[in-house]
């Protein structure tokens, strides 16, 4: 795919140095917008590191983009903050959005085959009800959420932060709509005819081919639950079962009588988005992003 | 639980082996987890939601001896939310800020994918994956981040204005606190709009722009004449997503909430819905809320969506 994008990228710029001779203020002037973004959206990253680099008494008297002396120092205070509170919380979300989007992969991936390849009675209904779901505000339902939670006995269980994260009708729609695209309804028919069960064609001819949707799907999941606050935050009364979100908001909030603490926050935050970051942009490559634009047409 | 299903979806193409194209129970097999997960937490936390907000606590006796009864309340809790001066400042100062927000991540959003899309600019690789990176950071971060590059001890900007003698930024003071709160949403959500956008970009055929080129067009004409109008559908569907964002507003201002004063507890009006129905305890009001935002966001997307299929066809 990366190759197929490259080879586009050089046919359409020799067809535009002929057209247009390529004049310098044409590409000067787009070039150094797009650096004035980047640098707009590097800038809180490149803050954030350098004043976790700084000692308490440094990070309010120095020059802020000045790097500090402090680092390690932090480092150590904020992995020995109340016997390694910030450890549990990392697990926690790493936990919370490992397992949760790898459920909600397989539960979207199916139905989305199911809608996509089949036609059966109420196919329609629960296609639409579902799509309605993507309009309804998933942090509205947080609430009701909660008290259904209680009532199940749950509420505080890390299972209350799980379940609700497994339903995703964005992911199902991309999922049926990668389904359709990616999967020949010729394939499912011969092996029918070859007398593969249905759950065995899926498994073995189906999914293979399904992967890169699901890739996308896992990773809109994952960041999603990653980034989840009000969830957690609603359903989660014991510390130790925070998510670095909730985890790292408990830390500012408390902050505000002690600075002490604005200075694990900060480290907190430097070291809490190292992962993502180097996850999202490792599988940046594998994400099929079209699909999320492309799929509207259908 | 595998191989049961394996056994039970086997059984109907075999059985039905004239018809071996129309298996009947296995699409049914296969969408139920989805199905059973979201009647339970979709659907039916909707009509918890939509039950209580018709309902109301009221004390019956008095003082200790005194014992709170569920009650139909009718239409009472939502002519409290539309009465209530304080919800009405909160979807007012929602307003306001998706004002600020929409259109500027969306603008930027769309600008950043059509330069990107023009070929001869350089460090693109770099620009878009930089552009990219606050996707991957979670808005409570992103707003811990920002209020600290914001507070007047702390930020980078202000110590650089009052060196030049120019004085604190009153980042965190209104009205400046409307575009520093825009700034966190509009920071962490460009990139991933742009990235919709630029996808789109790249599925157009090149040979769309190509006549136009002989035809002696220069790329921002391209961009607007062509691009624009081709890459509708995702200009909407963008959109949609940006406003159901601000409606969703709850972690930024939450998070900024212990460095200004500025902002109290019901700023927003999905605080306010989460102090009374964790606070005050007052359920009924917050299920109302929920249920007049949760329409809001249906009605407002709804509406994008219809202009947008209007102005296509008309």
């Amino acid at each position: 795919m990366t190759r197929t994008l490259e080879n586009q990228t050089t046919r359409r710029s020799s067809s535009t140095e002929a057209g247009s001779r390529g004049t310098a203020r044409g590409r000067v002037i787009p070039t150094i917008v797009l650096i004035l973004g980047s640098i707009y959206c590097l800038i809180p990253v490149a803050w954030v590191f350098v004043a976790a680099s700084k000692s308490k008494g440094e990070l309010f008297t120095t020059f802020t983009f000045a790097p500090g002396s402090g680092l390690f120092a932090n480092l150590g205070d904020l992995f020995a903050y109340e016997d390694g509170q910030f450890g549990l919380w990392a697990a926690n979300s790493v936990l919370y959005a490992g397992v949760g989007a790898v459920l909600s992969t397989f539960v979207s991936t199916m139905a989305g085959y199911a809608l996509a390849k089949y036609e059966f009675r109420g196919r329609n209904v629960i296609f639409y009800t579902i799509l309605a779901g993507v309009l309804i505000p998933g942090i509205t339902l947080a609430i009701p959420q909660y008290l259904l939670m209680s009532e199940l006995g749950l509420a505080g269980n890390p299972l209350s932060v799980l379940l609700p994260s497994i339903i995703s009708p964005f992911g199902i729609y991309l999922s049926r709509v990668y389904s359709s695209s990616a999967m020949p309804q010729e394939t499912l028919e011969a092996a029918r005819i070859d007398g593969a069960s249905e759950w065995r064609t899926f498994r073995s001819i189906a999914l293979p081919l399904l992967v890169p949707g699901m890739v996308t799907v896992f990773l809109l999941q994952f960041v999603g639950i990653w980034n989840n606050f009000l969830l957690p935050f609603v359903m989660l009364s014991d510390q130790s079962r925070y998510p670095l979100t909730v985890g790292l908001f408990t830390l500012l909030a408390k902050g505000s009588g002690t600075p002490a603490l604005y200075s694990l926050a900060i480290t907190g935050a430097a070291v809490s988005i190292i992962p993502l970051v180097a996850l999202v942009l490792f599988l940046q490559r594998f994400w099929k992003l079209d699909l999320i634009s492309g799929g509207i047409k259908g | 639980m595998t191989a049961t299903s394996a056994r039970t979806l086997s059984h109907p193409s075999r059985a039905g082996a004239r018809h071996s194209t129309r298996p009947r129970l296995a699409p049914y097999l296969f969408s139920a987890p989805a199905v059973l997960l979201y009647i339970l937490f979709m659907l039916v936390p909707v009509g918890y939601t939509v039950w209580i907000s018709f309902r109301a606590y009221r004390l019956e006796g008095s003082g200790i001896g005194g014992r709170r009864v569920d009650v139909f309340a009718g239409f009472d809790n939502y002519a409290t939310v539309f009465t209530d001066p304080e919800m009405i400042a909160g979807f007012t100062r929602l307003l306001i800020y998706g004002v600020i927000a929409v259109p500027l991540t969306l603008g930027l959003a769309l600008l950043f994918a059509l330069l990107l899309d023009v070929p001869a600019v350089r460090a693109k690789r770099f620009s878009r994956t930089a552009i990219f990176v606050p996707y991957a950071v979670p808005g409570i971060v992103a707003a811990l981040m920002w209020g600290f590059m914001y507070l007047p001890s702390t930020s980078p900007f202000s110590h650089i204005t009052r060196s030049l003698g120019l004085g604190t930024i009153p980042f965190l003071t209104n009205p400046g606190l409307f575009g520093s709160l825009a700034n966190i949403a509009i920071w962490g959500s460009v990139g991933f709009n742009m990235i919709i956008i630029y996808t789109t970009l790249r599925s157009i055929p090149t040979e769309l722009y190509e006549s136009a080129l002989l035809d002696g067009a220069n790329q921002t004409q391209i961009a607007l004449r062509i691009k624009v109008p081709l890459i509708r559908p995702a200009l909407v569907l963008t959109a949609v997503f940006s406003l159901i964002g601000v409606l969703q507003l709850y972690g930024e201002p939450t998070t900024l909430k212990p460095l200004t004063s500025q902002i109290s507890q019901t700023w927003a009006p999905l605080m306010t819905i989460y102090r009374d129905a964790f606070i005050t305890d007052n359920l009924p009001a917050a299920a109302a809320a929920s249920t007049v935002l949760a329409l809001g966001t249906l009605v407002v997307s709804a509406f994008v969506l219809w202009v947008s299929s209007r102005r296509r066809f008309g």
